[in-house]
């Protein structure tokens, strides 16, 4: 069973959400990857205005509205548009078939104005992807670090938080969690480096690890060779393939009554 | 039946790596169905003996299984004498071709010394591959920090030493898609895939490039030989082009060097 936690609709070819989708259940198909979690749209914004991450968001409604057998919508939040995001947060999960929230790079996941959306994920039990990355050479403003996460994760020991690329640079991003129980390590994005995976089983244990691929902009191919070819037991493999994933969202999953 | 043009053997300089040592390394590759391996060093992204670099390079391909890793010596240009080891990469070793690392040894593809080693690689016959770089700079170490290796010099070059074979190692995506064209069209240039990325980004590819100049490469075991190996199977492609990738363009390279 392979789950996988980060794909986008931006880069696929196709017209409409429908085209790209099922542009991408195909290229799935050929990977057995049996599902797919999906936030943001097109174009690709670092910023988005509330009437912005709404259109996003309804991009990936539009997408996954024939395919809740095989997809998944995380919603697309700005922290610096506090309450138009919780609004945005209930319309699309609360009252919509969101599963998740995927935070970007609008603000650093320290500030302030990500607690309120941090304390209403925790009440709909649904997990929030923060994107993360330490760049050698340097992050945007608004762009968090694994250690912005960590300060996060401390405050609300009870969120289930994901991380973003493992920070990108992964020695670092796993160093940084690796004692915050209520944080796991996301795999996509990133070069398919040999050691990411064998490492965070290591320091995190595998049932924090996910497997993600951040399509349209990486492959499938390079993200799934993370996890099958690591020198880590099978057992583990199926954990961070798909089985993970499964049990973190299993609470809203469980609200929402999706049958799997 | 697979030729892998891009792995590498000895350590990563900031990291161990699971398959850093040659016999499991051949291993992996076994397993995954290549039948050849061109292989680098990554000694000589800092050592500054060159010439025992090499000569551990050509032992170490020498003992692995059925002449499966085909040594590519390495040739810094910055040192002193330089010729020196290209020379003994040819005579003393016998090697097909070398490996230039630019970024790391600190010059641009427009450094005279470049043009003057492409006329020696067409009078020796031999492959020349560069590596376009050997780490995304975002997560490269503080110490080994260095930028993609800069390819608008190549085009006019090539037309200058138009039989000497180029393959460009992880060029995607620095090499944008108008210059790639430019190259694999005009000039003996080929691309390996261990960087392609995107969905089915082969797919993509061999409507861009001529599937001719496009080689199966792996950069293992800095990165998953899985990945290249699986990037075959989330592109759609007719049996042929596979089969020009996976192996026969680089056999028909090796074939023209060896005429
Ligand atoms: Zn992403």
């Amino acid at each position: 069973m392979i789950w996988d936690l980060h794909c986008h609709l931006n880069g696929i070819p196709g017209r409409t959400p429908d085209e790209q989708m099922a542009r991408l259940i195909e290229c799935a198909d050929r990977m057995q990857i049996d599902r797919l979690v999906l936030f943001m749209g097109t174009p690709f914004l670092l910023d988005p205005k509330p009437e912005e991450f709404r259109d996003q968001n309804d991009q990936v409604l539009q997408a996954i509205s024939h395919w809740h057998h095989r997809a998944f919508g995380f919603v697309y939040l700005n922290p610096i548009y506090e309450s138009e995001s919780l609004a945005e947060l209930d319309r699309c999960v609360a009252n919509g078939p969101m599963t998740g929230i995927k935070l970007w790079v609008a603000k650093r996941c320290d500030a302030a104005s990500v607690d309120a959306i941090v304390r209403r994920a925790i009440e709909l039990n649904v997990v929030i992807y923060q994107h993360t990355w330490l760049k050698t050479t340097g992050n945007l403003d608004g762009e968090s670090t694994p250690e912005d996460l960590a300060k996060l994760a401390r405050r609300h020991p009870e969120a289930s938080l994901i991380c973003g690329h493992t920070g990108g640079n992964w020695e670092l991003g796993i160093r940084t969690v690796r004692d915050l129980p209520n944080v796991s390590v996301d795999l996509g994005g990133g070069d398919p480096t040999a050691g990411i995976v064998e490492m965070a089983v290591r320091e995190l244990g595998a049932s924090r690890v996910l497997y993600g691929s951040d399509v349209a902009g990486r492959s499938f191919a390079s993200q799934l060779a993370k996890v099958t070819g690591a020198e880590i037991s099978e057992a583990d493999k199926q954990m961070i393939l798909g089985q993970n994933l499964r049990r973190l969202m299993m609470p809203v999953l469980q609200r929402k009554g999706v049958r799997l | 039946m697979t030729i892998d043009v891009n792995v590498s053997l000895s350590r990563w300089p900031s990291r161990r790596l699971p398959l850093d040592e040659t016999p499991r390394l051949v291993e992996r590759l076994v397993r995954h169905g290549v039948t050849q391996a061109w292989a680098g060093s990554f000694d000589a992204i800092l050592h500054n003996d060159i010439a025992a670099v090499n000569h551990r390079l050509a032992t170490e391909c020498s003992i692995a299984d059925n002449g499966l890793l085909w040594p590519m010596g390495a040739v810094n240009l910055k040192l002193p004498n330089w010729k020196d080891d290209l020379k003994r990469c040819h005579e003393t070793h016998g090697m097909r071709g070398i490996r230039l690392l630019p970024s790391s040894h600190g010059y641009g593809l427009d450094d005279p010394e470049f043009a003057e080693l492409l006329g020696m690689l067409s009078d020796f016959r031999m492959l020349l591959q560069i590596a376009i770089r050997l780490e995304d700079p975002r997560t490269q170490h503080r110490l080994l920090s260095v930028k993609d290796v800069e390819l608008a010099p190549l085009p006019s070059l090539m037309k200058e030493h138009p039989d000497v074979p180029v393959i460009l190692l992880n060029a995607f995506p620095a090499a944008n898609s108008e210059l790639a064209s430019l190259l694999a069209t005009s000039a003996r240039v080929y691309f390996e895939i261990a960087t392609l990325e995107g969905l089915a980004g082969l797919e993509k590819q061999i409507q861009l490039l001529p599937p001719e100049r496009l080689l199966f490469g792996s950069h293992a075991p800095f990165f998953m030989l899985e990945s290249a190996v699986l990037k075959l199977q989330e592109s759609a492609m007719p049996a042929p082009i596979q089969k020009q990738i996976t192996h026969e363009n680089a056999e028909l390279l090796i074939n023209t060097l060896e005429k």
